[in-house]
């Protein structure tokens, strides 16, 4: 079956199946949404306006057995950063488009009626719009639970909560994963452009399709090999057993972990929270210490997270959200994190953007530092109900920051800087300043190289070699969130001789081609190229690619270092 | 002398969190290691005093070490 491209106009309610152009024949995942925001939304248009354009894409690999290949890049105009962005999930979604022959879908224009809300079905035809009322309002949880109900428990979910609906600029898209949970395409705020559009859910109808194979005996000889580097690698055995939050711990001895919104670079209470307590706690209540977002993933990072009567609590619970709950505001209490979690799991909230945004209003005065109680009720009554308070939290740090006149904000673009404190670890700094997405540390993850000791080691405190660093990991990522592949095969791929000459191999025995590492880097170079290109239009310019300016002035402990690389070192990150 | 060893994730088994322990002088990193039965080919970041350090480097009185195995995340 030829793979298509599926249109979806909100403005007239009618839908298309299209040919796949040849420009866009190469592209997958993100490399595909960002082509096509480029080629298509007008990059100076109002995010949640009807010029935007909400476009999803399975990677190269989705939909094949190639391990770890089920995540699912979700791409727009950003209401959060106004720039490009893209963001990709795991969950069941990513392989079920790909298996019915979707390589984009787009989602254009908005309905005149703004009262209605709409759903979206996807299946062998394309896709057939429908008013929806039923699951309006409703968190994630039980919309995915109604819809299971409703159109069978194998059923493929992308959904927004209220937050998308209110067009918060935190709200995020959430995919249900193989035991309908939340798998979150998280920052940016894409599920307010999804709400703009009036769409609640998109369903997609399970298949017994296979996804084309050009070459299956050379596809399982190198699906054979990859699976096997990441099996046996020693980080992705860590992340079984601890997932991301093992980071606490590390980061934290480092000197860089970001606490009391940015003020120093170590947490006291970093035992109570780091990943070591978590996995006693959670083989203590009989919870699950590994889980798998999406099926074919051999590293499992997840796990389910259980409350001290052994029920669901959370899953997912990533390190991001454990330092930001706990580090940067001071919470120490693991449980107590994990209900804001789920929460903001509920909600379709970043996990990443809220927590950082109540670190600035515990600066600002709005709640005490360390108060979880407090951040639990300003979730449940407030942003949960879209008071004032509500909103100015659910669009962010750098709302709140506006609001209550705090001038230690960290945001990039607006958007909240992530787990990794830049003056201690200076090559992040560089992927902060010059991500096309705003602060992201999953664009270039130097943490690798400058602590971890993976692809190589860098003084995280030393101005040399972060540009380069920053870059080359800002090429790689870009071509590897092409692929539908997990970002966390960077590590097996950094280090393992075999692993990205396999990633390479299942590409070509997928589609019959001949790629090569070059032609795989200049694909990450043309990635980041289209994507500054669409921001230089917006309207951004070199003086954005910079860190907010406390990092310069304030020193953080326990180093006492500020943030000192150049303007023009910066700027030189675009010289390739 | 007297150093704070600390160590994490799965190396904390049957060893310890954290434990302030004596030395004789010139014992380097790899020397600390050896001597908690930790396997060299199972390490990851070594620290002393919040900054990256060496197998072959030498604490000094009131130093902190800091021993990982392999990790990652994001």
């Amino acid at each position: 079956m030829a793979d298509k491209i599926l249109r979806i106009n909100m403005s007239d309610l009618s839908t298309k199946v299209e040919d796949v152009p040849e420009a866009w024949m190469g592209h997958g995942g993100r490399g595909l949404t960002s082509t096509i925001v480029a080629a298509e939304v007008v990059p100076t248009c109002h995010p949640l306006g009807e010029d935007n354009k909400l476009v999803f894409a399975p990677g190269l690999l989705s939909g094949t057995p190639a391990a770890n290949s089920g995540r699912l890049s979700c791409g727009a105009k950003s209401p959060l950063t106004g720039t490009i962005k893209e963001a990709n999930a795991g969950g069941t979604s990513a392989q079920m488009l790909a298996k019915l022959g979707v390589k984009a879908m787009i989602i254009e224009g908005k309905p005149a009626d703004g009262a209605k809300w709409y759903s979206l079905h996807i299946d062998e035809n394309g896709a057939t719009i429908k008013e929806e009322t039923e699951v309006i309002g409703l968190g994630n949880f039980e919309t995915v639970q109604k819809l299971n109900d409703r159109l069978g428990a194998k059923v493929g979910v992308i959904t927004i909560g209220p937050a998308g609906e209110m067009l918060m600029a935190a709200a995020n898209i959430s995919v249900k994963d193989p035991d309908s949970h939340m798998r979150s395409n998280g920052r940016g705020g894409l599920g307010a452009v999804m709400g703009s559009k009036k769409i609640k859910f998109i369903s997609i109808e399970p298949t017994t399709n296979k996804v084309d194979i050009a070459d299956v005996e050379a596809f399982r000889t190198a699906n054979r090999a990859f699976a096997k580097s990441l099996v046996d690698n020693p980080i992705s055995q860590a992340l079984g057993q601890y997932g991301t939050n093992v980071l606490v711990n590390i980061i934290n001895e480092s000197g860089g972990i970001p606490t009391k919104n940015f003020t120093t670079g170590q947490f006291e209470g970093h035992e109570s929270i780091s990943g070591e307590t978590m996995y006693d706690t959670i083989v203590a209540r009989g919870g699950k210490p590994k889980h798998n977002c999406h099926a074919g993933c051999v590293i499992q990072c997840s796990q389910v997270y259980a409350d001290a009567k052994g029920g669901y609590r959370t899953s997912g619970f990533e390190y991001e959200t454990i330092w930001a709950f706990g580090a940067d505001c001071c919470i120490e209490n693991l449980d107590q994190i994990a209900e804001a979690d789920n929460i903001l799991d509920d909600l379709g909230l970043d996990s990443i953007e809220i927590p950082v945004a109540f670190a600035v209003a515990m600066e600002g005065g709005v709640l005490n530092f360390g108060d979880g109680d407090g951040v639990l009720r300003i979730l449940n009554e407030d942003v949960a109900k879209g008071t004032p308070l509500g909103r100015i939290i659910g669009n962010g740090a750098g709302s709140v920051g506006k609001a209550y006149g705090v001038t230690r904000v960290p945001v990039v673009k607006n958007q909240a800087i992530p787990a990794y404190d830049p003056r201690a670890i200076k090559g992040i700094g560089i992927t902060y300043a010059t991500s096309t997405q705003g602060a992201d540390h999953t664009m270039g993850y130097t943490i690798a190289t400058n602590i971890l000791g993976v692809g190589g080691s860098l003084d995280p405190l030393s101005k040399e070699g972060q540009v380069e660093l920053s870059r080359n990991l800002q090429i790689a990522t870009a071509a590897i969130d092409s692929t539908g592949m997990c970002l966390f095969i960077a590590f097996a791929a950094l280090d393992d001789a075999t692993c990205l000459p396999a990633l390479i191999d299942l590409i070509n025995a997928r589609f019959g081609i001949g790629l090569t590492a070059d032609d795989v880097t200049n694909l990450g170079k043309y990635i980041l190229k289209t994507e500054h290109e669409f921001n230089l239009a917006a309207g951004f310019t070199n003086k954005d690619d910079r860190l907010p300016e406390f990092f310069s002035k304030e020193p953080i402990a326990p180093h006492n270092v500020v943030w000192d690389i150049t303007d023009e070192a910066i700027d030189s990150f675009w010289d390739f | 002398m007297q150093l704070t060893v600390k160590l994490f994730a799965y190396f904390r088994d049957n060893r310890f969190k954290q434990q302030q322990m004596e030395f004789p002088d010139d014992t380097t990193v790899e020397d600390i290691i050896v001597s908690l039965g930790i396997p060299l080919d199972e390490l990851g970041v070594l620290m002393i005093n919040s900054r990256h350090c060496e197998l072959k480097q030498v604490p000094v009185e009131g130093d902190q070490v800091a021993i990982f195995p392999n990790i990652g995340g994001g």
